[in-house]
């Protein structure tokens, strides 16, 4: 999440849910929490029930909206618009918490005169470069990985002018000068980063929000209102959204625009403030933290890239930060590598490093999917995963399959994914794929650790035995494991010696694990935790490390991944387990990353000084006496660096922060306004609209984002802008009754919610002569769905400005072919297209068109690449050209 | 007063938690995949095999009207347990008892099928249960008899919420009240649950919201209802009876409606008698 990342240092949600009871005010946007989140939501009704003011701003009128204080509707994909706005409306009228901007964010800083903002070159940032020529695009393509198709960036950004104008200043130790931001702190500078966001974005006014967003014009004064008035030294606002934010080509940037608002008014790091980024599923968190991501190895480390960084460790630790805390980069990555490799491991091969692999190009699951389609991709594996339902373009991803030469499917339920070759218009007799189902343990039948929204790990145990050939997934993992390290035993191909030198030691002392091959599921979670390497001793009798602070970059420690150190920190202390809980941070219940604290950046809970902004909202402050910071909460803070302690210039790690400095993650220990070159769409955000879209951007004369990417091709073609064919808004979510295969085969749920519906409102239900509960059909260029109708007053027609009327459609993402509740799915209506920082779809705002009755049947694709299984799909022509627009 | 829920409408996200927990302890069966089409309710109402019902209410204001005028009413409908109970004054067999924790309890293996219970009820809560669905929910037959000892009928048995008087036995909290996230279904002492739910009327009524009591101080014929309810739009808006009867209340001049019949009959026969022997 580098909206949260590049904003304050970590992409993790920044408080944890049960301190929502302590908000004065919460925005929820892009989340339908009490429907996603009904567990959650409790502490959102606690905070309801003192009093706290509860804003919901959705497309949909939802069971959040029913309990909120104020509900507002707006178009799906203008939330920039609408944040701007605010952001706009906060600067104009002197609203944001000066003291806190003055001193924590980088608000002061200087930006270089060479930057040129959207509004100095029509909506697009300096440093642009249209690729769009052949010639480059070959270029570009050189730098992917032999067969992939190339994305078809519209273009890149040169991001050397986003960067602030530096000064010398002599070095905390005398020796020399060093180079760091030139600041005003008067902020009258008309470079102050201030004052250059406060230009930026002028031109989102309520106008602007009533002509794009379709929301009245005098909301945005009224939130703002809201906002201000809860957000100050005795006050707090938290936001929280969820996917309904980062499913966008403009996902990241969607982030940044709530985080900078909550810089403004000064909510970060505050008891009742923070953001709140909601995660989806059970695990998810754990599943970036340890991750599945190609791009990223465990802790946020990056993964080795053939592009940015070179083959050595030297080269990859060049890369990292010198201040803040990733200065202890090389710390994390050594211990890292000890413990992958073990013995094998050394100072003098650069700890194994090259046993990692380098990526080359963008591996992520879009464009893998593209490849699986073009036949360049052998085998896959599919874990707790449904592409073929809940995948984007599914009809792509199932047609995928079929060009595999082998797949392995493990879960709980035959999901439609293991059932892609009996699917409707699928010949089995033409599909060659040698399929594996391995029936997989759920949550009660094995150990383990589920890592939730808060970051908080906790332990569970197995409460009783899977039934039949069902196995754990680890079980499975270490299998596969064991087996490899079989296969290429005694071989002396060097390329093997990642495999054969790969520690593997996750064997059980239980008899009765043994007895059935299950591996140790703690023993995995100590080797997470790190461990002091002893050299001619196994794992299981070296000592553990108490937390990441014992790690060391000279190959005497070893550890899994550095931010979960501190759960193990002995061989029977797992914290995951504690189960002390309380009214609020609950130290004792669980483990949260990193060392335990359940709140980011709680420095920033006291002033400059270390006093509290007020005792209402006292956290972490300073105790002068005892020469420590104290609080309810592990302080995220060097816990003896005093308030007044100057920076060090020329320093490393924290010492280049001055002790009023609280986010430490940062380079300069500051809260990023503007996040200079860290993201690739821009330092700012700016409104662009979806690849789909009713509407042209009344924002600036650019249409996309100039640097989203995409595939044009005949089975991936988008509806574009303003297409007749496709006048009506979609967009998709979940429901509380359903998340997926794991639901649709429990009959207590499927009869809750029976049936893929679609929700559309009674003025165009009226107009395409659609009757409540009767069959529609929703399509796309990329798909055609059928679906119940439910006309509902929820959903509200919206006009933008004085001029187009609007109507949205929305369609649940949670139905397949199996189970009690079954249905189309709507990912087969949805176009890969993604954002180019962390290649997340776009699949909450498009377009379609909608028509009562039925679909037709689907009929097998046959020739690869134009699998376009209704004939109704290809009458509509080439797709719509997106990228740069011709202006005018 | 015994135990019972207070169902504080205001706190509802309509989760249906409280439907799939019930289901789930009393072993209940799905009953069916119809989608209805009205709203987001799919169960549609109180049943044999249906004992929490969550109903959903919309109420959205027009495109042209702002959107803070729109409302979706969510409410967990359940057996009121009330202090006179129709089902219980209408069984024959003495199947419905009240229990030592004050609630409406059928007792399984005692129940016949006769189903004069399901027309008693003002709420229309009570229905019959099919054989073949009780089956699923054999687990709360007592006295180790197989349930189907006891259903060899084929009108099954009556259903209604037992207010898991299997888990008030062991102390635990009914499966739904534990399961609900919000404290929207909040189980105790029924005196205890009145006094909080009167402070929370007032401070919804001091918020300007029109929130009162529905089953509480009332003078109905059933009497205090031991599941009571928060409610901020009339009581048929929820389907709820606006002043519920019970069927025994028309007793008395169903009596004597057929006493002054049999009475004018007699006349009428002593007359014709008369004439005849005129």
């Amino acid at each position: 999440m580098p909206g949260l990342g590049t904003s304050f240092g970590r992409g993790g949600a920044t408080t944890f849910v049960q301190d929502l009871a302590n908000s004065d005010c919460i925005l929820i946007e892009g989340s339908n929490f009490a429907e996603c989140h009904p567990v959650a939501f409790r502490f959102v009704m606690k905070a309801k029930e003192r009093g706290a003011t509860i804003i919901h701003v959705d497309p949909r009128y939802t069971r959040t909206s029913a309990v909120a204080d104020l509900y507002v509707p707006l178009r799906s994909g203008t939330d920039i618009v609408f944040l701007g706005a605010l952001i706009n409306w906060v600067l104009s009228n002197q609203r944001y918490f000066k003291e806190y901007v003055e001193a924590f964010t980088n608000a002061s800083y200087i930006v270089r005169e060479d930057f040129k903002d959207t509004e100095d070159l029509e909506g697009l940032f300096s440093g642009f470069n249209d690729i769009k020529d052949t010639e480059e695009i070959e270029r570009e393509r050189g730098k992917l990985s032999g067969h992939e198709e190339l994305q078809t960036a519209p273009g890149t950004y040169d991001t050397t002018s986003w960067n602030f104008e530096m000064v010398e200043v002599p070095r905390f130790d005398g020796n020399g000068t060093v180079k760091v931001p030139k600041r005003d702190e008067t902020l009258k500078d008309p470079r102050c980063v201030i004052n250059v966001l406060h230009r930026h974005f002028a031109r989102y006014t309520p106008q602007m929000v009533e002509d794009v967003c379709g929301m009245p014009g005098h909301y945005v004064e009224k939130i703002g209102t809201i906002l201000a008035e809860n957000s100050n030294r005795e006050r707090t606002t938290a936001f929280a959204y969820a996917v309904g934010w980062t499913q966008h080509t403009m996902g990241v940037q969607y982030i940044r625009t709530a985080s900078i608002l909550q810089m403004l008014l000064g909510n970060m790091g505050r008891p009742g403030g923070g953001i709140m980024a909601l995660r989806g599923h059970a695990n998810i968190q754990g599943a970036t933290d340890i991750p599945t991501l190609y791009d990223s190895l465990p802790g946020y480390l990056p993964m080795p890239s053939a592009l940015r960084h070179g083959a050595t460790l030297k080269d990859y630790l060049s890369v990292a930060k010198p201040t803040g805390w990733w200065a202890n980069t090389n710390k994390y990555i050594i211990s890292l590598l000890k413990a992958y490799y073990g013995d094998a491991a050394t100072p003098e091969n650069d700890f194994a490093y090259h046993y990692l692999p380098q990526i080359a190009g963008d591996y992520s699951t879009l464009p893998t999917q593209i490849s699986m389609k073009d036949g360049n991709v052998k085998g896959y594996f599919c874990i707790g995963q449904n592409p073929a339902s809940s995948g984007q373009n599914a009809e792509l991803a199932r047609a995928g399959f079929e060009r595999l030469e082998w797949m392995v499917v493990i879960d709980s339920y035959e999901t439609e994914t293991a059932a892609f070759w009996r699917r409707e218009g699928a010949d089995p007799a033409t599909i060659g794929t040698e399929l594996f189902f391995l029936p997989a343990a759920n949550i009660l039948e094995k150990d383990g650790t589920m890592v939730n929204t808060n970051r908080l790990l906790q332990w569970h145990d197995r409460a009783i035995s899977p039934p039949g050939d069902s196995r754990s997934d680890l079980y499975y993992i270490h299998q596969l494991g064991l087996r490899l390290k079989k296969l290429y035993a005694g071989s002396t191909d060097p390329k093997d010696r990642p495999i054969l030198d790969l520690t593997w030691d996750y064997e059980s002392d239980d008899p009765h694990e043994r007895a059935v091959d299950e591996p140790s599921a703690i023993s995995v979670l100590q080797e997470i935790n790190g461990y002091v390497v002893t050299p001619g001793t196994p794992r299981s009798e070296c000592p553990q490390v108490a937390g990441f602070a014992d790690l060391k970059a000279d190959g005497t420690t070893a550890c899994g991944a550095w931010i979960y150190s501190g759960v193990a920190p002995s061989k029977t202390q797992n914290n995951a387990r504690n189960r002390k809980g309380d009214d609020w941070t609950s130290l004792g219940w669980g483990f949260s990353w990193p060392a335990n604290r359940r709140m980011l950046y709680n420095r920033a809970s006291a002033d400059p000084d270390g006093k509290p902004w007020s005792e209402r909202k006292r956290y972490i402050v300073w105790d002068e006496n005892a020469k420590k910071w104290v609080g309810p909460d592990v302080p995220d803070f060097p816990v003896t660096k005093s308030p007044h302690e100057p920076a060090k210039p020329g320093a490393g790690g924290l010492d280049a922060h001055s002790g009023s400095d609280p986010f430490i993650m940062q380079g300069d220990g500051r809260a990023a306004l503007f996040v200079g070159n860290a993201l690739k769409d821009g330092p700012f955000p700016t409104h662009y609209e979806p690849v789909e879209s009713v509407v042209r951007n009344a924002v600036y004369p650019q249409q996309n984002s100039p640097t989203l990417r995409e595939w044009t091709r005949s089975d991936n073609q988008y509806n574009g802008t303003q297409s007749p064919d496709y006048p009506y808004v979609l967009t998709t979510y979940r429901l509380t009754e359903h998340s997926g295969i794991m639901t649709r085969y429990v009959p207590w749920l499927a009869e809750l919610q029976p049936a893929l519906f679609a929700e559309i409102d009674p003025e165009l239900a009226v107009e395409k002569g659609i009757k409540n509960g009767e069959w529609v059909t929703v399509s796309t260029k990329v798909g055609e769905i059928e679906a119940r109708a439910l006309v509902t007053g929820r959903m509200r027609p919206l006009r933008l400005g004085k001029g187009k009327r609007v109507h949205q459609i929305g369609i649940p993402y949670n139905t397949g072919w199996l189970g009690h509740s079954q249905g189309d799915t709507a990912g087969q209506l949805i176009p890969l297209a993604m954002d180019p920082n962390v290649s997340i779809h776009e699949a909450k705002t498009l377009t379609c068109r909608i028509r009562p009755g039925r679909r037709s049947a689907y009929v097998s694709g046959g020739e690869v690449d134009v699998a376009v299984p209704s004939d109704e799909r290809t009458s509509f022509g080439e797709s719509v050209a997106h990228g740069i627009d011709s202006k005018g | 007063m015994g135990n019972g829920f207070f169902t504080d409408t205001t706190l509802c996200i309509g989760c249906k938690a409280c439907e799939v927990a019930c289901k789930q302890w009393n072993q209940l069966p799905a009953d069916g995949y119809e989608f209805s089409g009205d709203s987001y309710d799919n169960t549609m109402a109180l049943g044999g095999t249906t004992w929490r019902h969550v109903a959903f209410i919309e109420q959205n204001a027009p495109p042209e009207a702002p959107p803070t005028e729109s409302r979706w009413l969510m409410m967990s409908d359940v057996c009121k347990h009330c202090t006179h109970a129709g089902c219980m004054e209408a069984c024959p067999t003495g199947a419905i008892i009240r229990n030592e924790f004050d609630d409406v309890f059928i007792q399984p293996d005692v129940c016949n099928g006769c189903g004069y219970c399901v027309v008693s009820c003002p709420f229309g809560v009570v229905d019959l249960i099919h054989p073949a669905d009780y089956s699923v929910g054999r687990g709360f037959v007592s006295d180790g008899r197989s349930s189907d000892d006891a259903l060899q009928k084929d009108g099954g048995i009556a259903g209604k919420c037992t207010l898991c008087y299997d888990r008030q036995k062991v102390g635990f909290t009914p499966a739904c009240a534990k399961a609900c996230p919000t404290e929207s279904i909040q189980f105790g002492n029924v005196d205890e649950l009145k006094a909080r739910a009167e402070k929370r009327v007032e401070k919804l009524q001091s918020a300007g919201v029109s929130a009162y009591l529905y089953g509480v101080d009332s003078d109905w014929s059933t009497g205090d209802l031991n599941a009571f309810f928060l409610l901020t739009d009339a009581p048929e808006k929820y389907n709820l009876p606006e002043r519920p009867v019970l069927p025994s209340t028309h007793q008395a001049a169903g009596y004597m409606s057929g006493a002054l019949a049999a009475a004018a009959l007699a006349l009428a026969g002593f007359a014709i008698l008369r004439s005849n022997f005129a």
